[in-house]
């Protein structure tokens, strides 16, 4: 390998594996299911489960309850799991979750240094950019340049909190509830929670997107 | 241990560049999919919990870990797992034919029906210990400076600071031990710690701002 692919390897997006791994993760798979070691129809079940079930439209909902509903929200952030798990977002890698809120002073950054930890339930699995070199080695350095690189500026005084999720504990953010939205619905309000808002990269939406409520 | 996953504070590995939210996919290939389905549907097997299945992937070369894609990651563990928890042999796995019954496995498949409860009930790690909390909310600490050489969850960058305890979380299983099969409950705390005491202002540049690390109770020293 030239060192030209070998740089190349470190910028690739992993679209486009090589049919080698397609081929070893199939032969993998016929092994374990001749071993009696896995059933095929659970894998199809664990999958459909996170492409189209539990994914970030769970945290816009609880976002969305605690903007509306003051009690909601005292609740969320006293004991994060209770509150989600009375919407019923409940289960693996959202067993100890803990809800931080960003206020006109403080700003939440979340990441996982050394690994991928995420809270599944109310976010689905993490994108790659979460799981990247890149964002793990500098969220907890440099967090100023990260949120810029999301397009995200924070007034120079705002403090900025960020947490790594090295133990079993998952960290939600509340972002704050965006201005000239006092009408609006929980439904409405929940097309505002971007998935990146409650990772703390972003800001909620502002009703003046370009969103329609 | 150190390795290639310890990357907090690391630079020199590139731009984020974010695929838009809007249209990132859950999965970006279909063998992503099966990998990440095998190995929650292996680990159901009980033969190993989650921090031997992190320390599985740690322990791969630094390049190899960093070379690879995230899901590449999740294979290399979980064909080291299966190897050396007796599920495949070596061979069985070079050769992807099988060798005949796992020899007193006991293993029992995860069900297609099984999966929903199984994924909604989770696996909570909150321990009730007898011994009291050594810190309290307020409480300077400083965290041990060596490497275990082991799995471990305090990262490089925080070793030897000096940090505040800002939260006490209860006892949870304690991830050190538990990467060698053991369930043993260790007070865990939040522990604060300002950007001046982890780097330098040449690599934070602007302005100050917090971290805030899960840290376990044999991991800090009174400071």
């Amino acid at each position: 390998m030239s060192d030209n692919d070998h740089s190349h390897d470190h910028d690739h997006d992993h679209t486009e594996p090589p049919g080698e791994l397609e081929l070893k993760v199939k032969a993998l798979e016929s092994l374990l299911v001749e071993k009696g070691l896995v059933d095929p129809a659970a894998l199809d079940v664990l999958i459909e489960t996170y492409e189209h079930k539990v994914g970030p439209r769970n945290g816009a909902q609880v976002v969305a309850r605690a903007w509306a509903q003051p009690e909601f929200k005292e609740w969320l952030l006293r004991d994060g799991a209770a509150a989600i798990a009375s919407l019923g977002f409940t289960g693996r890698q959202g067993e100890h979750l803990r809800v931080v809120e960003n206020t006109t002073t403080v700003h939440n950054l979340v990441v996982c240094t050394l690994c991928s930890c995420y809270p599944w339930p109310v976010l689905g699995l993490p994108p790659v950019w979460y799981k990247s070199a890149p964002y793990r080695s500098r969220a907890v350095s440099d967090p100023r340049g990260v949120l810029a690189e999301f397009g995200t500026t924070l007034d120079h005084d705002t403090e900025i909190r960020v947490w790594d999720s090295t133990s079993e504990m998952r960290y939600l953010v509340l972002p704050q509830r965006p201005q000239g939205t006092q009408d609006w619905t929980q439904a409405q309000l929940a097309t505002l929670v971007s998935r990146n808002a409650m990772i703390g990269v972003e800001k909620a939406q502002q009703p003046d997107d370009g969103m329609t409520a | 241990m150190s390795g290639g996953h310890d990357l907090g504070g690391l630079s020199g590995l590139g731009p984020i560049a974010p695929e838009p939210e809007s249209s990132e996919p859950v999965f970006h290939a279909e063998w992503e999919k099966r990998v990440f389905a095998l190995t929650m549907a292996s680990g159901s097997l009980r033969r190993w919990n989650l921090d031997e299945s992190r320390h599985a992937r740690e322990r791969q070369h630094p390049a190899d870990y960093l070379r690879n894609s995230y899901y590449e990651n999740w294979l290399a563990g979980l064909e080291t797992l299966l190897v050396e928890k007796e599920l495949l042999s070596v061979k069985e796995l070079a050769t992807g034919a099988s060798q005949g019954e796992v020899s007193d496995s006991g293993a029992v498949p995860l069900q297609a029906k099984d999966v929903p409860q199984i994924l909604s009930r989770g696996g909570p790690v909150d321990m009730v210990i007898e011994d009291a909390p050594c810190f309290t909310p307020g409480d300077r600490v400083r965290v041990c400076s060596q490497d275990p050489r082991a799995h471990t969850r305090a990262p490089v960058y925080v070793r030897g600071r000096i940090g505040f305890i800002k939260e006490h979380h209860g006892a949870h299983v304690f991830a050190d031990k538990h990467a060698r099969g053991q369930r043993e409950g260790r007070h865990l705390y939040s522990v604060a710690f300002s950007s001046s005491e982890l780097w330098t202002s040449s690599e934070n540049g602007s302005a100050e701002f917090k971290v805030m690390v899960d840290l376990w109770e044999p991991y800090l020293e009174r400071a």
